[in-house]
């Protein structure tokens, strides 16, 4: 006797009330993730959250480096002196950015953007994309800011005393050791926006718990698909903390301290 | 070679240099002494910029370095500083500490800065350090390569900001011999220390720093056997 015939026995003694709990638990496991080869959308959910991630990622990274790179800039021009107007400006756009950004739910953003501004659009998984790349680059470039500013100040004077200019001090002596330090709030910052993927699925993007509702649609239990996303995040996670430590650890090697 | 007019620095309503005027010599060897808070940090620390001044102007072998379109970086490659915490770079080699200034600044090629950093740790007595990182190292050892690093720049002028303060004591002295050294091959040197006997034995002037003036200034013996004022006197009861 297969699994199939085996699920078709035991639903029927379910929906008359007679299945003992095993015989429960194994209907609605199977309807939930292998009847109509229902484990492939989970899988296609992990894929697309997985690409929104990177999506994200990469557009919060650019953002946070340039972000930092303007507010730090024009923080550390040397006071009595003129300042630069364009980096002012600049500086402005900064901090309006980051306060909306920081300020305001990511529920609301991800509405906003899906309803209001892309309202027209058709691919809400990209849009739910952008909307969280632009969100973590606000968190990114307040994590990079701090690592900068967390160093002794002592390396940027060392630096120019020799004679390095203010580019070159940041590129070989600064942002090295930054990054070694933002590297643990960095990884932090990737696996909350891994996890808050699920959220674009308020618009529509197709990622794993839309699918996973999809199902709780067709099977009228919430408890089994639900129950498996959340593993499906966990695992998720656990992996990429593991790389994390490992590549914090490889990095701590390099100074021998 | 250095020459100071009517210098001011404030922090906010804090004024830390009232109005210095100095000159300083080629070869000359000065020593600034004075208690904490009486602004002979900052006053070092205005040379090479790493302050600006409020008020004044400071002109090094005839360009005038607080001109806000002066060339700072090409003044300060030929003004070495030495910092009382080393700062040395902890994320590179004792070697890559040394030659990375030279040869971004273009003034030497990778190899010839590598055969100058060797040649320099050797007179230090450190060759053996070149692939070690500022960790593995002892404060004074640290000390050590930071003159090392900062004379790879073939400096004009040596900046010492209380270069001993933060060692153990006994590697103060391994730091002093290397700056007596220096001393004797002629560098010019500025240096802010509460090393008296390095004042007596290696400057060619002291000068006495409190509130933010130069309060009194000799040549070392008769600074210390004959001081003038009451301050300077206090002073060196407290330390001597």
């Amino acid at each position: 006797m297969d699994l199939a015939q085996t699920y078709e026995l035991w639903r029927a003694l379910m929906v008359e009330g007679d299945a003992n709990w095993w015989q429960t638990f194994f209907v609605r496991f199977y309807q939930t993730f292998i009847e109509a080869n229902r484990w492939q959308s989970y899988l296609e959910g992990v894929g697309v959250t997985l690409i929104v991630t990177a999506v994200a990622l990469a557009i919060g990274v650019v953002l946070g480096i340039l972000v930092a790179m303007v507010r730090t800039a024009h923080d550390q021009q040397r006071p009595g002196r003129p300042k630069n107007p364009v980096l002012g400006i600049l500086n402005i756009i900064c901090k309006v950015y980051v306060t909306i950004i920081r300020g305001t739910p990511m529920m609301v953003q991800i509405l906003i953007m899906g309803l209001v501004v892309f309202a027209s659009s058709r691919n809400f998984t990209m849009v739910g994309a952008l909307t969280l790349g632009i969100n973590s680059g606000a968190y990114v470039a307040e994590i990079i800011r701090g690592g900068l500013m967390s160093l002794d100040s002592g390396q940027m004077e060392a630096g120019r005393s020799l004679g390095l200019n203010y580019i070159d001090t940041m590129r070989f002596i600064v942002i090295p050791q930054a990054f070694k330090a933002i590297l643990p709030s960095l990884g932090n910052e990737f696996i909350v926006l891994l996890k808050d993927t699920s959220l674009i699925s308020i618009i529509g993007g197709q990622e794993m718990v839309y699918f996973a509702r999809n199902i709780v649609n067709r099977t009228f239990d919430a408890m089994f698909p639900l129950i498996g996303a959340a593993v499906i995040y966990l695992i998720l996670v656990m992996i990429f903390t593991w790389l994390q430590g490992k590549l914090e650890r490889r990095l701590r090697q390099g100074d021998r301290r | 070679m250095i020459d100071v007019k009517h210098l001011s620095k404030s922090f906010g309503d804090h004024l830390v240099l009232d109005d210095i005027s100095e000159h300083i010599s080629e070869g000359e060897k000065v020593v600034v002494i004075g208690p904490s808070g009486s602004g002979k940090s900052t006053f070092l620390r205005c040379l090479n910029l790493l302050e600006l001044p409020t008020k004044g102007t400071i002109t090094f072998n005839g360009t005038v370095i607080t001109d806000p379109k002066a060339d700072i970086d090409g003044v300060r490659r030929q003004m070495g500083m030495v910092f009382q915490h080393f700062n040395l770079f902890p994320n590179m080699t004792i070697r890559r500490n040394i030659t990375l200034a030279p040869v971004r600044t273009g003034l030497m090629k990778q190899e010839e800065a590598n055969d100058t950093a060797s040649a320099l740790l050797r007179r230090v007595g450190l060759e053996e350090k070149a692939d070690a990182y500022p960790g593995q190292l002892s404060g004074g050892q640290k000390q050590r390569i930071a003159i090392v690093r900062a004379l790879a720049m073939k400096p004009k002028v040596m900046l010492f900001d209380e270069p001993t303060s933060a060692l153990d004591p006994e590697m103060v002295g391994e730091v002093l011999e290397v700056m007596k050294e220096l001393a004797d091959e002629g560098m010019t040197m500025v240096v802010v220390t509460h090393e008296m006997g390095f004042a007596r034995e290696v400057g060619t002037r002291v000068l006495f720093m409190d509130g933010g003036k130069i309060l009194e200034q000799n040549e070392p013996h008769a600074f210390f056997a004959n001081p003038q004022q009451a301050r300077t006197k206090e002073f060196l009861s407290k330390v001597l």
